[in-house]
């Protein structure tokens, strides 16, 4: 069965074969190699013409992708690593999220720029961060990230399609995860898509009684904060909801949560944030934010993060500084027990 | 390839323009700001008029000379410095942030390189002889992304032109305080040829230009042009630090309305003159009584 890293090289091989505008470009993106997380394997040797290996150039590689944009092609670039990001801000924030608006509005820009994000590889403060919460909140782009939960292949193909800039977040654990992790057996998952964004989903466990919490996650850690769901159920009866969300930015339409989020809150006016990001000034203060500002009910509400911290190289201290399934846990019970008190 | 008059006509367009730019600008009739393009004319001129329909021009800050020289249209830039929805872009770019056409002009330094190159890569990926021009000052070679272009786009074979107008002087930084080592060989290191041209006539610039542009369109790959110019105006409104004497130089040894005036007749020269006044007196009066941007909440 297929893991998220076959379904996303699935989905490149489907727009590959779907349309021949799709151009493929980054470092070492060529077979056998296929790429540092092998995300490309098997698309040069299919499409030689239209992958292109570069040289160590992000902030150059993206501005050509985008030249391609402008003229007509679907580049699908690959940043190795996601704490490149910063070297290709210039070319995303002054550049191609704007093209399409401020040269008034005629222009598409359809571009991906995939990298994964992520740590607990042991590869230290410069190679295991999730920096996405950087490029939150720019006008003009779209920021999703994949989940076993949906589909990450369809949703890789649905962003290479779209007339805009998208910025796909993937995650290095995320990768080997099964598309039928025993997990999801245990959980009853709704989908939900709402017109112009991509897709959520809604799990619980299955015949749980009524969820007390809401939780909202997306990429890696959804799929952790669905084990700890799993795990809250059997053995603490804390009964929750998890909606996972593929797009980060924009949140929903006009601004709003998206409703699956909505939905759940008025449901359980309690909500629990999680992402590997660090804690300040993350995509979860933001979702708290909209859903205090959106609730007429009094909401209970918490966050997990990182902490506020470089990301140690060291297994221990790696583990001290990035949230993981205990966390969540954790984080679960003193909010419901604050709820109780 | 352009007659005399057409070429004075060109360069008169953009300088009455600009003037016209800087010396209503203490109105307040223009919401933002301006890098007018006086004593560059040539440039924009000369190496515009060998661009065809499908060929793409990609410029900087200092973008009017080159708009107004690419065909673009005089009220819609008055009009996108006011702020107007008949500007090039409803008002949304201003100064800086125009297109039209194939014509794309960005205020970042540097960063329409690798844009540019980009759309070159696509053309030859698509096939056909279009080329890519591409704009920018010695300011700008400060900024690393150019140099990973230029490896691209020789190592792609990107038909692209890259014009560095090399007026020696970066906002108010003279060159010698920004730049080691000389232009061209920053190009040659990549394997891009570059010509160095040190001239604002505008016929040795066409004449160079052309020669340039059409050995892109047939060989397919990326070449350089160094013009080494002169900035007469400040780098924005008010802010030149030049000596006067320096600019009085200038003006006198490197304008390049002066330089090719004695081509032209004289009552040619006038005629021109009058047309073109009265050409930019009007685009500025229709611009000026044109409309305001509709605004919508959150559709900006």
């Amino acid at each position: 069965m297929t893991t998220v890293l076959e379904s996303l090289n699935a989905g490149l091989h489907a727009a590959m074969e779907t349309d021949a505008s799709v151009y493929v470009l980054g470092e070492d993106v060529l077979d056998p190699y296929g790429g540092a997380f092998k995300v490309t394997r098997g698309l040069s040797n299919a499409y030689p013409e239209r992958v292109i290996t570069t040289p160590v150039s992000e902030a150059g590689f993206v501005g050509v992708a985008t030249g391609l944009a402008l003229s007509g092609l679907r580049p699908v670039v690959e940043v190795m690593f996601g704490d490149f990001v910063t070297l290709i801000t210039d070319q995303v924030v002054n550049g191609l999220s704007k093209y399409g608006w401020m040269y008034g509005g005629s222009l598409d820009i359809p571009i991906v720029i995939r990298t994964p994000m992520g740590g607990r590889r042991g590869y230290g403060p410069t190679h295991s961060q999730t920096l996405e919460k950087l490029f939150l909140g720019v006008p003009g782009l779209r920021v999703l990230a994949p989940s076993a939960f949906l589909d990450p292949g369809a949703l890789l193909k649905a962003a290479i399609d779209d007339p805009g800039p998208v910025l796909f977040v993937e995650n290095k654990l995320q990768y080997q995860r099964r598309l039928d992790d025993p997990m999801f057996s245990a959980l009853a998952i709704q989908h939900d898509r709402q017109e112009g964004y991509a897709s959520a989903a809604t799990a619980g466990v299955a015949g749980a009684p009524r969820p007390q919490l809401t939780i909202a996650a997306y990429g890696d850690m959804a799929e952790r904060a669905g084990e700890a769901q799993i795990k809250m159920a059997y053995e603490l009866e804390i009964f929750s909801e998890l909606v996972v969300l593929e797009q980060l930015d924009p949140l929903g339409p006009g601004g709003d949560l998206p409703r699956p989020l909505q939905d759940s809150l008025r449901r359980t006016g309690c909500l629990l944030t999680v992402e590997e990001g660090t804690f300040t000034h993350g995509w979860g203060a933001e979702v708290l934010a909209r859903a205090v500002e959106a609730s007429s009910q009094k909401l209970a509400v918490a966050r997990v993060a990182a902490l506020d911290s470089p990301v140690p190289a060291s297994r221990a201290l790696e583990a001290l500084v990035l949230p993981d399934i205990d966390s969540v846990v954790g984080a679960a019970q003193k909010l419901i027990a604050a709820l109780d008190g | 390839m352009r007659d005399s008059a057409a070429r004075y006509r060109a360069m008169l367009r953009i300088r009455r323009f600009e003037e016209t730019i800087l010396d209503k600008f203490a109105t307040g009739i223009f919401h933002g700001t301006t890098h007018t393009y006086i004593g560059e004319e040539a440039n924009a001129v000369g190496v515009l008029e060998h661009v065809r329909d499908g060929d793409s021009v990609f410029s900087n800050h200092r973008c009017h000379g080159h708009f107004l020289a690419y065909g673009g249209d005089m009220r819609a830039l008055f009009a996108e410095l006011m702020g107007k929805a008949t500007g090039v872009c409803g008002g949304r770019g201003g100064s800086q942030h125009i297109h039209w056409r194939n014509f794309y002009s960005n205020g970042v330094l540097g960063s329409t390189i690798p844009v540019a190159t980009g759309v070159g890569l696509a053309g030859r990926l698509r096939g056909g002889d279009d080329v890519v021009v591409v704009f920018m000052g010695d300011g700008a070679l400060g900024e690393g992304v150019i140099y990973e272009s230029l490896n691209m786009a020789a190592l792609w074979r990107a038909p692209v032109l890259y014009v560095v107008e090399n007026n020696r002087i970066a906002q108010t930084t003279p060159i010698e305080l920004a730049m080691a080592g000389g232009i061209p060989g920053r190009f040659e290191a990549f394997g891009v040829p570059a010509r160095d041209l040190t001239s604002s006539d505008v016929e040795e610039v066409a004449a160079t230009a052309g020669d340039v542009i059409e050995e892109v369109r047939e060989t397919g790959e990326p070449r350089a042009l160094v013009i080494d110019t002169r900035r007469f105006a400040p780098h924005s409104k008010g802010d030149d630090t030049r000596a006067e004497s320096e600019i009085a130089e200038m003006r006198a040894n490197w304008d390049p309305l002066v330089i090719h005036a004695s081509r032209l007749g004289e009552g040619e020269r006038e005629t021109i003159t009058e047309e073109v006044n009265a050409e930019v007196e009007q685009a500025f009066t229709t611009a000026l009584g044109d409309p305001e941007p509709r605004v919508e909440v959150g559709a900006a």
